[in-house]
C-alpha cells in the first residue's frame, strides 16, 4: 500500500504522467457510469430513421449517427468494449508470457534456446498482420479479437522477463538465495519477480495503449464484434461513406482512441521514469 | 571473408525464423479451424464441392504431410488461387507490391528527412517552446489511429479545401511499365507531368504512413544527440573552439545516428505494418488494401497468402538490417 502510494503520489508531480492518470480516470469513469452518463442509453441497440446524421447540437452533443443512434452515447458503451478488450488481451498476455520468460531466463539450456525462439518468430512479424490472420480465421467476434491480440502480445512480455531475469541472475543476493539452498521455483516467484516488476508493469501500461490501438484497427477492418457493438474502430468504418457532411460521426470515435491510448503512453512513460530511475523518458514506447 | 561468414550466420538464423513462421501459418490456418477446407472453398460453396476440394487439396491427409505439402507447395510460390480474382494468389500480390514498397519507401524517405533534424534541433534546444510542441506531436503520433489520421486527412486536405487527390495511386493510365514505381516509371520516361500527379496522389498516404515513424525517430534522435553533447569529446571539442554547427551536425551527429541507424531497421517494420490500413483508407492498390478487400470478401486463401508473405518480407528486411549494421559499426565486426 505505502509503496503504490509512492508511486501514485511521485506520478502526480510529473505532468504528462498526472494528464495519462486522468484520461485514463476519465476512460473507465465513462466506462462505469456508461448507463448514467449516457444522454441516450437506450441508442446502441434502438433505431431512430428520423434523427439519422444531425450535426452535434443540445440533444445530440455529438451528434447522430447512420441509424440515428446518438454519437456521444454510444461513444461511452464502446468505453466497455475498449477496456475489457484492453485488460483482459494485457492480462492474458501477462498469464502466457512472464512464466515463460522466467523460465526462459532462469533456465540455460535448450529449453530456454526454443521458448525464445518461438517468442521472436512473434516479434519478426509486425502484431496486426498475425492478428489479421487469426481473427480472420476465428471469425469476427469480441473473445476472437481478445484471442488473437493475447496471442501476437505475449512475446514482448517474455522478452522483457527473459531479459531481466537474466540480468539479475548475475546479482549477489539471487546467488546467495541460491547458495542457501532455495528452489529454483522459490527462487524466481518469491525473489526475481517482485524485482522485475517495474518493467512488467511499464510495458503492461505501453501494451494497452498498443493493444488497443490494434483493436481498433481490427475493428476498422470489419474483424472486431459484429454491428450493432459500439466498438470505435468499427464506427470510423461506417461513418466514411458520410464524409465529408457528417464530420462529426468519424471524428468523434478516432478522438476517444487518440485520447485513450495517449493516456496509457503518458503512463507508461511516467511510471518508467518513477520506478526505474536507470531508464530516462526518451526510449522508445512503441512496439513494432 | 569474416564479413561474408557473419552474413552466413545471419542466414542460419533466418532458416528456423522463416520455418518458425511456415509452422505458426500453418497452425492458423490448418489445425485452428474446424473445418479450414470450408474456409478456403468460401461461404457459396455447396458441400459437395467443399468435399471435392478436401480431396483435391490433400486436407484429408495426416496433419504433418500435409504441412511438408504446404512448405514445400510455398517454396513452388504456390498459394493456391484467390476465390475472387480466379488468379494465383502470388501473381496477385506480386503485381501489388511495388505499390506498397513505394508508398512505404516515399514515407520512410519523408520521416529520415524532417524527423532527424527536428530531433537533432529538440534537443539543441532543449525545454524551449520548440521541444515542448515537438514532444506533443511525437506523444501523439504514437497514440494516434493511423486510419483515423488518413480519413482527417482526406476530410480536411481532400474534401474540404480540394489540395490534394481523395484516393487511389492515378487517375488515368499508369507510365510505361518499367519497374512499376510510378514515381521512378515517369521519372525515366521523362514524363513529368505523371510524376507530379503521382506524388499528388502520394502525398496524403505518405503523410499518414509517416507521422508514426517520425515521432520515433525525433524521440530517439533527440536521445542520442542529449547523451553525445554530454560526452568527452564533445566537451573538448567545443574547448577546442570548433564551430558549433560542425560540432553538432557533423560529430555529434555522426556518432548519435547509430542507434538510430538500427531504429530505421524496426520503423520499416512499423511502416510495413500501418499500410495495410493506410492503403485501405487511400485505395492504394498494393498488399494492404488486398489483404483487407480479400477479408471483406471472406477470400481466405488470399488472407493467409498476404500473412505469409508480409512476414517473410519482414524477416528478409530484418535479415539486411542486421547483416546492414554488422557493415556500418565496428563494434559489431569485433564481437
Amino acid at each position: 500500500m505505502t509503496a503504490a502510494w509512492f508511486v501514485l503520489t511521485r506520478l502526480a508531480r510529473d505532468r504528462s504522467a498526472l494528464i495519462g492518470l486522468v484520461l485514463i480516470a476519465l476512460l473507465v469513469l465513462s466506462a462505469v457510469l456508461a448507463p448514467v452518463l449516457a444522454t441516450h442509453p437506450d441508442d446502441v441497440f434502438e433505431l431512430h430513421p428520423s434523427e439519422r446524421l444531425k450535426g452535434p447540437s443540445g440533444a445530440h452533443w455529438l451528434g447522430t449517427d447512420r441509424m440515428g443512434a446518438d454519437v456521444y452515447s454510444r461513444l461511452l458503451f464502446g468505453a466497455r468494449i475498449t477496456i475489457l478488450i484492453g485488460i483482459i488481451a494485457v492480462g492474458a498476455s501477462l498469464a502466457i508470457g512472464v512464466p515463460i520468460g522466467l523460465v526462459a531466463g532462469y533456465h540455460h539450456g535448450w529449453v530456454s534456446d526454443l521458448l525464445m525462439r518461438v517468442s521472436d518468430i512473434f516479434l519478426a512479424v509486425p502484431q496486426v498482420v498475425l492478428a489479421i490472420a487469426i481473427a480472420q480465421t476465428l471469425g469476427p467476434s469480441l473473445p476472437n479479437v481478445i484471442l488473437a491480440l493475447s496471442v501476437t502480445y505475449w512475446p514482448w512480455f517474455a522478452r522483457v522477463v527473459y531479459a531481466e531475469t537474466r540480468a539479475l541472475q548475475k546479482e549477489v543476493f539471487v546467488e546467495s538465495t541460491a547458495a542457501l539452498g532455495a528452489s529454483p521455483w522459490r527462487l524466481t516467484v518469491l525473489h526475481v519477480l517482485p524485482n522485475i516488476a517495474s518493467p512488467i508493469i511499464v510495458r503492461a501500461s505501453i501494451g494497452m495503449g498498443f493493444t488497443i490501438l490494434t483493436a481498433a484497427a481490427l475493428g476498422f477492418l470489419g474483424l472486431g464484434p459484429p454491428p450493432p457493438t459500439p466498438e470505435w474502430g468499427r464506427t470510423i468504418a461506417e461513418s466514411r461513406e458520410f464524409l465529408p457532411d457528417a464530420w462529426w460521426y468519424a471524428t468523434a470515435p478516432g478522438l476517444a482512441i487518440f485520447l485513450t491510448v495517449m493516456g496509457f503512453n503518458l503512463l507508461g512513460d511516467g511510471l518508467r521514469d518513477v520506478l526505474d530511475p536507470r531508464l530516462r523518458r526518451s526510449g522508445p514506447a512503441r512496439d513494432g | 571473408m569474416r564479413l561474408l561468414a557473419l552474413a552466413l550466420h545471419r542466414l542460419l538464423w533466418f532458416a528456423p525464423t522463416l520455418l518458425g513462421l511456415l509452422v505458426v501459418t500453418f497452425v492458423i490456418s490448418r489445425v485452428i479451424p474446424a473445418d479450414p477446407v470450408a474456409l478456403v472453398a468460401g461461404e457459396t460453396a455447396t458441400p459437395a464441392q467443399v468435399e471435392a476440394l478436401r480431396r483435391d487439396l490433400g486436407y484429408d491427409r495426416p496433419l504433418p504431410v500435409q504441412f511438408v505439402d504446404y512448405v514445400a507447395r510455398l517454396g513452388r510460390g504456390d498459394m493456391g488461387t484467390s476465390l475472387f480474382t480466379r488468379r494465383p494468389i502470388v501473381e496477385d500480390l506480386a503485381h501489388r507490391l511495388p505499390a506498397t514498397i513505394e508508398l512505404t519507401v516515399v514515407a520512410m524517405i519523408v520521416s529520415v528527412l524532417v524527423g532527424i533534424p527536428l530531433g537533432v534541433l529538440s534537443a539543441l534546444w532543449r525545454n524551449s517552446l520548440l521541444d515542448h510542441a515537438l514532444r506533443v506531436i511525437t506523444v501523439s503520433g504514437l497514440a494516434i489511429a493511423s486510419f483515423w489520421l488518413g480519413i482527417m486527412l482526406q476530410l480536411l486536405f481532400a474534401m474540404r479545401l480540394g489540395w490534394t487527390p481523395l484516393n487511389g495511386r492515378l487517375p488515368g493510365f499508369p507510365p510505361q511499365d518499367l519497374t512499376g514505381f510510378y514515381l521512378i516509371d515517369a521519372a525515366l520516361t521523362w514524363d513529368w507531368g505523371t510524376f507530379g500527379a503521382a506524388l499528388q496522389h502520394l502525398a496524403l498516404p505518405a503523410a499518414t504512413l509517416a507521422f508514426p515513424a517520425l515521432a520515433t525517430l525525433v524521440r530517439f534522435t533527440r536521445a542520442g544527440v542529449l547523451d553525445v553533447m554530454q560526452s568527452n569529446f564533445a566537451l573538448y571539442e567545443r574547448a577546442m573552439g570548433l564551430p558549433r554547427p560542425l560540432i553538432v551536425w557533423k560529430y555529434i551527429l555522426r556518432s548519435a545516428l547509430t542507434s538510430t541507424v538500427t531504429q530505421i531497421g524496426l520503423l520499416f517494420g512499423i511502416l510495413l505494418a500501418g499500410a495495410v490500413v493506410t492503403e485501405a483508407v487511400f485505395d492504394w492498390p498494393g498488399i494492404g488494401t488486398y489483404a483487407v478487400n480479400s477479408i471483406l470478401r471472406s477470400d481466405y486463401n488470399a488472407v493467409m497468402g498476404f500473412t505469409v508473405w508480409a512476414g517473410v518480407i519482414f524477416i528478409v528486411v530484418n535479415l539486411l538490417v542486421d547483416v546492414a549494421h554488422t557493415l556500418v559499426d565496428p563494434r559489431e565486426r569485433a564481437s
